[in-house]
């Protein structure tokens, strides 16, 4: 089974860009792990003949079809963002454009 | 000095030519006034949930039925995790361990043989929302003092067909992409065009001695969009690479960024870590089964593919002007003028100089074409030939000047005007011969034979 090292809980926590406090951490880590022991639990099961689930609900092939449904205004788009210029989201720099 | 093979691999990318977007139905436009083409789901609000798109579904199945792939029997959506402002949700839907289509291969027809080149696969997403970088240089990132973003792109269908590693050369690179771009603009799934981002492609570069098993550190260079740079860039990699190798340097594994002015590859700005995407299914989608009816009717859809034809047309008119007729999109033309009894060469020839017709008038023009016509009696008909039927009788009659007595004092003047261009002839530039010939034409209003004057002239500088 994977535990959480204080390493790996610090870069996921890096990957989802929280800064966390020594008292934050240390709860989090406990509690991760305990998370983990209690899904691993399906280990002790033989499911060697059961496929990997991706879905909850027995369904599949759930589309639309490809028609154009009214959009939200311009006004209505930019009405939360934090900035904006002229009609674009204006943002702090980063990053190449990908 | 060893012998060095380059190691070349694609990840080419299309938007789909749908109507709306991948996961809700807001249109896509080209072109469109700035974020007025958005939604919840395309602008990530929270408790927003996609809907796939079912003709995106049918597009990239149909890509890989004609790439020979398999079809998956069951395929499903995942998160790619990363944050960036252009992709609001803060993760791609992807497909990662179950995509659309497997395994296949395009086969690139070459003068004399063939080059196969597998594919790993082909899978589909949702493209990112569009940044400007503003108060930097010419657009870029370094020294902006922020992004502007435009989410009418964000959310758009996008396909990405996966190579192996299996091009050997530039050429080779962009032969396999001028026929993948061609497949996919005769399904109708892509325009495919790269002057408007509708066609990307991201190169992997690794170069090895010949011989050698397995492959060396590779550079990727991301989100290429011009033919003319990826082969730049394919060569300035290369070049790069032997000269690290050669010379004991390291070659590290990283993305890069090719600098058209200076024709060199740069490290990319290097990210802080390496890529950890974390991909999990999609939980806000349920897996796709393609249905095998809905496969089958795609397969029965599938034109003839750009590599067969090039084939066929082969043994009439040589590689060269098949492969040219097939990529131009003229071969058309050449099939109705060789219908109506033009010989194959000829109509191949006259499709690729000549605009489009009415099919209705291949024949006339053929006959037109067989006769002895002037040039200004030819233009003339292919010019009407575009908006209504003609008659062939209506051009016939004006035969061109083939009469070598009348042409011969004309052709001797237009020499002895034009001493400079008699040495360069005779010095071997015979690209002169078109000079003379224009000359020729321009003093008899075009009535001249270009036929026959082509052979006086030849006869008359012959030393």
């Amino acid at each position: 089974m994977t535990e959480i090292s204080r390493e790996l809980l610090l870069h996921v926590a890096h990957l989802a860009r929280l800064e966390l406090r020594e008292d934050e951490l240390a709860r989090l880590e406990g509690q991760l792990n305990d998370i983990l022991a209690a899904v691993s639990k399906v280990a002790e099961l033989d499911l060697s003949d059961v496929p990997p689930t991706s879905h909850p609900l027995d369904i599949v092939n759930v589309w639309g079809e490809d028609e154009p449904r009214p959009c939200l205004s311009v006004e209505d788009a930019l009405a939360n963002a934090p900035e904006r210029a002229g009609d674009f989201f204006k943002v702090p720099p980063g990053g190449g454009a990908t | 000095m060893s012998a060095w093979e380059s190691v070349i691999g694609l990840e080419v990318h299309a938007h789909l030519k749908t109507r709306t977007k991948m996961f809700c139905r807001c249109a896509l436009e080209y072109g469109a006034h700035e974020n007025s083409d958005t939604c919840p789901v395309c602008l990530a609000h929270p408790g927003a949930l996609p809907v796939a798109n079912r003709r995106a579904i049918e597009f990239t199945i149909k890509l890989g039925l004609a790439l020979g792939c398999e079809i998956a029997d069951r395929a499903i959506f995942a998160r790619k995790n990363y944050f960036y402002p252009d992709l609001p949700k803060g993760y791609q839907i992807s497909q990662y361990e179950a995509p659309l289509c497997g395994p296949g291969r395009l086969v690139v027809p070459v003068d004399g043989g063939e080059e196969v080149v597998r594919i790993a696969r082909a899978h589909l997403e949702e493209d990112a929302a569009k940044t400007v970088h503003a108060g930097g240089a010419t657009g870029r990132s370094v020294g902006a003092t922020a992004s502007l973003v435009d989410f009418n792109r964000g959310g758009t269908p996008l396909l990405e067909i996966v190579t192996e590693p299996d091009l050997r050369s530039a050429d080779e690179a962009l032969r396999f992409l001028r026929l993948l771009r061609q497949t996919i603009v005769e399904l109708g799934i892509s325009d495919a065009e790269m002057e408007k981002g509708t066609l990307r492609a991201d190169v992997n570069v690794s170069v090895r001695e010949r011989g050698e098993e397995g492959y060396r550190s590779r550079w990727e260079i991301k989100n290429m969009n011009s033919f003319t740079f990826i082969g730049r860039a394919i060569e300035a990699a290369v070049r790069q690479q032997v000269a690290a190798h050669e010379s004991g340097e390291a070659v590290v594994q990283s993305t890069y960024d090719y600098e058209a002015d200076t024709d060199v590859l740069t490290v990319h700005r290097s990210k802080e870590e390496a890529d950890d995407y974390r991909y999990f299914p999609e939980p806000d989608l349920v897996p796709i089964e393609p249905p095998a009816e809905l496969v089958e009717r795609l397969r029965a859809e599938l034109p003839e593919a750009p590599g067969t034809r090039i084939r066929r047309l082969e043994p009439l008119v040589g590689f060269a002007l098949a492969l040219e007729l097939v990529s131009t999109g003229n071969e058309r033309k050449a099939e109705l003028l060789a219908a109506a009894g033009l010989d194959w060469r000829e109509a191949a020839n006259v499709a690729m100089n000549r605009g489009d017709f009415l099919p209705e008038n291949a024949r006339a023009l053929a006959a037109i074409l067989q006769a002895n016509v002037t040039r200004e009696a030819l233009d003339g008909a292919f010019s009407a030939s575009a908006q209504r039927p003609i008659s062939p009788d209506d051009y016939l009659a004006q035969a061109a000047v083939g009469d070598e007595s009348e042409l011969a004092p004309v052709i001797d003047a237009v020499l002895a005007a034009n001493p400079e261009q008699v040495e360069t002839y005779r010095g071997g530039k015979e690209g002169v011969l078109g000079f003379f010939v224009g000359q020729v034409m321009k003093e008899t209003q075009g009535k001249a034979d270009p036929k026959v004057v082509n052979r006086l002239i030849r006869e008359r500088l012959a030393p």
